[in-house]
């Protein structure tokens, strides 16, 4: 299992609260994470990414294990730790206001 | 019992406000969408219950959302546990899929340059007068989309942005269809206001569109003040009785046609300004306009700080301000071009918000005004729904 943070607006959206999990069935890439998450909340589509370009939504990133993986392109293969459940991936919305 | 139901869109979520026939007393639901822009909730004419909500997010993008319950509950259409266990074919999470038909094209940008078409949210929800599924959708960058399955898919009619779309321009607030009137007496007729476009009609359901622009005049706005296209019409208003006469709010001007949009006539007359954005139709009286004077282009409140909407029971030209209950002085908000409406109650309510967050009513067609509510977030869109 993959566990997902989702931002406090989206898991509203999703209807969840705290953490969600996700099953990836081959490489747990970042593209494969996000189909699953789409594929298990509908809603979700078109709010992180793209509905037809799959491009990252500008004001949205991704972070794992400390690093900032938004810049990366889905194929990436996300970290072990995420990989197996350790540590989840984070999708945030980008920092605003000041 | 007779109620009145009005749907607020704000910077912060939407807000549903009710009220039984008097309008005296009126409570308070919401925030629903906390946190998130509504650009406009509107109710289904045929099926009361049925809302529509274009939640929008600078993060997150475009939400659709849809009520069956007069706003109690809401859902994403083509998303809910149900629809996604039924057999149906339609596409899952789409509702709030707005992809431009065809070749995308340009439109002319600020500097003048040519710029891509890109969709960026859905300024204004207009159910059909019959269908409670069938919704139209008015869109920034500007164009129109329909749905026919209650919210779950959207596609576009391209028609209307190839009535001369390269040369549209946004605004300051943007380019959207941000107006879009159904004729009561014919099915195929549909006008649209954008800015800053102009004003179009469809003859055929949507499919062709043409610029009904004659008479307009925007002379420190288009090199051509008299131009075809590129106007900034800021809102159009009817009434149901008789929708080939045609109210307008432009940049500039307030003006109307009585064939359908062919020519124009400025009626601004006696208003101390007519720059401004809502403009709407009293409900029993059709030569009864409602405007709210806006100091100008540059200063977008109220001239001399007092709150006043004008009326004319003439169709035009003769204005007499509207006082009563509203401040006057020290008033410095603006009344954005969604945020005004009437209901269909004897004698006619007519509401109003403000960028202040107050929602103003009038339970007798404007002579006498009353906050329902002073300390909502700026207000996008005001919208009533008269129950029986």
């Amino acid at each position: 299992m993959i566990r997902v943070e989702l931002p406090y607006h989206l898991r509203h959206l999703a209807g969840v609260e705290g953490e969600v999990q996700v099953e990836v069935g081959g490489p747990v890439t970042l593209g494969a994470v996000l189909d699953a998450i789409e594929a298990c909340y509908p809603a979700l589509r078109g709010t992180i990414r793209d509905h037809t370009t799959l491009k990252r939504r500008p004001f949205v990133r991704f972070f794992a294990c400390k690093e900032d993986l938004s810049l990366e392109p889905p194929e990436t293969k996300l970290p072990e730790a995420v990989a197996n459940g350790e540590e989840p991936l984070l999708i945030v919305g980008a920092m605003a206001g000041g | 019992m007779s109620k009145a139901r009005v749907l607020v869109g704000t910077k912060k979520g939407a807000f549903i406000l009710t009220s039984d026939g008097k309008r005296k007393e009126w409570k308070v639901a919401g925030p629903h969408f906390a946190g998130w822009e509504i650009y406009h909730i509107k109710g289904s004419p045929a099926e009361p219950k049925r809302l529509y909500a274009s939640q929008t997010s600078g993060w997150f993008g475009q939400i659709i959302q849809r009520s069956d319950d007069g706003g109690k509950t809401w859902n994403t259409p083509g998303s809910s546990p149900e629809e996604l266990k039924s057999p149906e074919g339609f596409p899952k999470g789409e509702g709030n899929k707005f992809v431009y038909a065809g070749e995308v094209g340009t439109h002319k940008w600020y500097d003048g340059t040519q710029h891509p078409w890109e969709f960026k949210r859905v300024w204004h929800l207009e159910p059909s007068l019959s269908d409670p599924d069938t919704v139209y959708a008015g869109v920034e960058d500007a164009a129109i989309f329909k749905t026919t399955n209650g919210g779950k898919t959207w596609e576009e009619f391209p028609g209307l942005r190839q009535a001369k779309g390269h040369l549209w321009q946004p605004g300051a607030g943007g380019m959207a269809v941000h107006t879009i009137l159904l004729d009561p007496k014919n099915v195929n007729r549909i006008y649209v206001a954008i800015s800053a476009a102009g004003a179009f009609r469809s003859d055929d359901g949507g499919k062709t569109w043409k610029p009904i622009n004659r008479g307009l005049k925007s002379k420190y706005e288009l090199a051509d003040p008299d131009a075809e296209v590129g106007h900034c019409v800021h809102r159009i208003a009817l009434h149901p009785s008789r929708p080939e006469v045609v109210y307008m709010q432009k940049h500039w001007d307030v003006l109307r046609t009585d064939n359908a949009g062919e020519q124009w006539t400025e009626v601004s007359g006696n208003l101390p300004t007519d720059f401004g954005f809502p403009i709407e139709v009293h409900a029993h009286e059709p030569e009864t306009v409602f405007v709210v004077p806006i100091k100008s282009d540059s200063e977008h409140y109220p001239p001399e700080g007092k709150l006043r909407v004008y009326r004319s029971r003439s169709g035009g030209n003769d204005w007499e301000p509207l006082t009563r209950g509203l401040p006057q002085k020290d008033c410095y908000v603006n009344v954005l071009r969604d945020a005004m409406a009437v209901d269909s109650l004897d004698p006619c309510g007519v509401y109003f918000g403000t960028t202040g967050g107050q929602v103003y009513a009038s339970a007798n067609g404007g002579n006498l005004w009353h906050p329902i509510v002073r300390d909502l977030p700026a207000v996008y869109s005001v919208e009533v729904q008269t129950l029986r």
